[in-house]
């Protein structure tokens, strides 16, 4: 049992692939405004859980920490989750950097997927994705912090 | 979640992405990513550990400054899983009428009460089993190894998801019975090597193949790599 022989069978599996890779300049982080999108499939226990084919995201308020570390994957740790949530979702570091000035403000709400891809492996990138990201600029977040599982 | 970073950012959002394989960064080319060779599960690295994490975030965001991308650099600490169970002792049969593992289960329930309670309530057991039917899904485990059919042993949903209830109840139990269940994959070792319910649970994967369940439903019943 390793993690090195997930990442080997990981290496091994196609990727979706971009023929360009787009480049935005953020203002100086102690002007901007962050947010943390997550692929570990967390969500608030009143929400519905992710199933192993859904692409779709869930919303986490900026105070909320009764979170539910909901992916279907057996192949890596919950312990930490399960005693300290920062160290896959934060959420309390960002808050502290706002405090000491290091950025500028935390975004009132946060993105959870599950890190699924459809066969076609387009939703995230067309759909869900892009959704997400217009109610991230609708919120005037600067800044994104992506965090896998 | 690489392709996450692609489409944010051809939103107008300035995205740095903590990476957990560096293959995928390097074939995917997301516009700033921090390799970390944490394990899997723990992209800040260490639990508890705030310097750590702050270390981790200062050097994402110092991705921010690069003037044009990719950018891809590497956490210099490696933290490797850890593969020896935990020591902590199991309790004694009380019931001879019930099968080891659903004994294990109502046994440990005060030390996963313990748990949930120090962290405030917190918990990710609930999200097909609630605890209380903990007991409930290990025994159809028991009994799919025994060789009855997996889809009319009456789980209440899918096997994975049911699995993941369990291991979850498990791990968080473990977690106020022995203090070294904070390292990465110990409690986990402990759940699937030590464990009856853990036994029973790689059993039901076995005579699931068997059985010709459907790859997803008996394959991630357990780390791939069992």
């Amino acid at each position: 049992m390793s993690d090195s022989g997930l990442r080997l069978f990981v290496d091994a599996q196609p990727v979706p692939e971009f023929a360009t890779t787009a480049f935005t300049v953020s203002p100086e982080l102690r002007n901007a405004k962050v947010a943390i999108v997550t692929t570990a499939a967390i969500h608030r226990i009143d929400d519905d859980g992710f199933e192993s084919t859904d692409t779709g995201y869930r919303r986490i308020s900026r105070a909320d920490r009764d979170l539910v570390l909901g992916h279907w994957s057996p192949n890596f740790d919950r312990t930490g989750f399960a005693v300290d949530l920062n160290v896959v979702y934060p959420i309390d570091r960002l808050e502290e950097m706002a405090t000491e000035g290091l950025i500028g403000e935390v975004a009132e709400n946060h993105y959870a997927f599950a890190g699924n891809q459809d066969d076609s492996v387009t939703r995230v990138r067309l759909d869900s994705g892009p959704a997400a990201a217009r109610e991230l600029v609708a919120a005037g977040v600067d800044v994104v912090l992506l965090t896998p599982v | 979640m690489c392709v996450l970073a692609h489409v944010l950012e051809a939103h107008g959002i300035a995205t740095v992405s903590l990476v957990s394989v560096l293959s995928v960064a390097e074939r995917m080319r997301p516009p700033r990513a921090l390799y970390c060779e944490f394990p899997l599960g723990r992209p800040l690295g260490q639990p508890n550990d705030v310097e750590f994490q702050r270390d981790v975030l200062d050097r994402a965001f110092a991705l921010l400054k690069a003037d044009a991308g990719p950018v891809l650099n590497a956490h210099p600490v490696v933290i490797e899983l850890e593969t020896e169970p935990l020591s902590c002792s199991l309790p004694a049969r009380f019931d001879p009428n019930l099968a080891p593992a659903v004994d294990e289960v109502r046994a440990l329930r005060a030390a996963y009460d313990r748990s949930v309670k120090s962290r405030g309530g917190r918990t990710s057991v609930g999200r097909v089993v609630s605890p209380d039917a903990i007991s409930e899904v290990v025994g159809a485990f028991v009994r799919i190894a025994e060789g009855v059919r997996w889809d009319e042993v009456g789980l209440p949903a899918d096997p994975v998801q049911c699995a993941h209830d369990v291991r979850t109840y498990y791990e968080e139990a473990a977690l106020s019975l022995d203090e070294a269940a904070t390292e990465p994959g110990r409690a986990e070792a402990w759940f699937y090597d030590r464990t009856e319910a853990g036994k029973a649970l790689l059993a039901a994967r076995k005579e699931m193949q068997t059985q010709k369940a459907p790859f997803h439903f008996w394959f991630y019943l357990a780390r791939g790599t069992r």
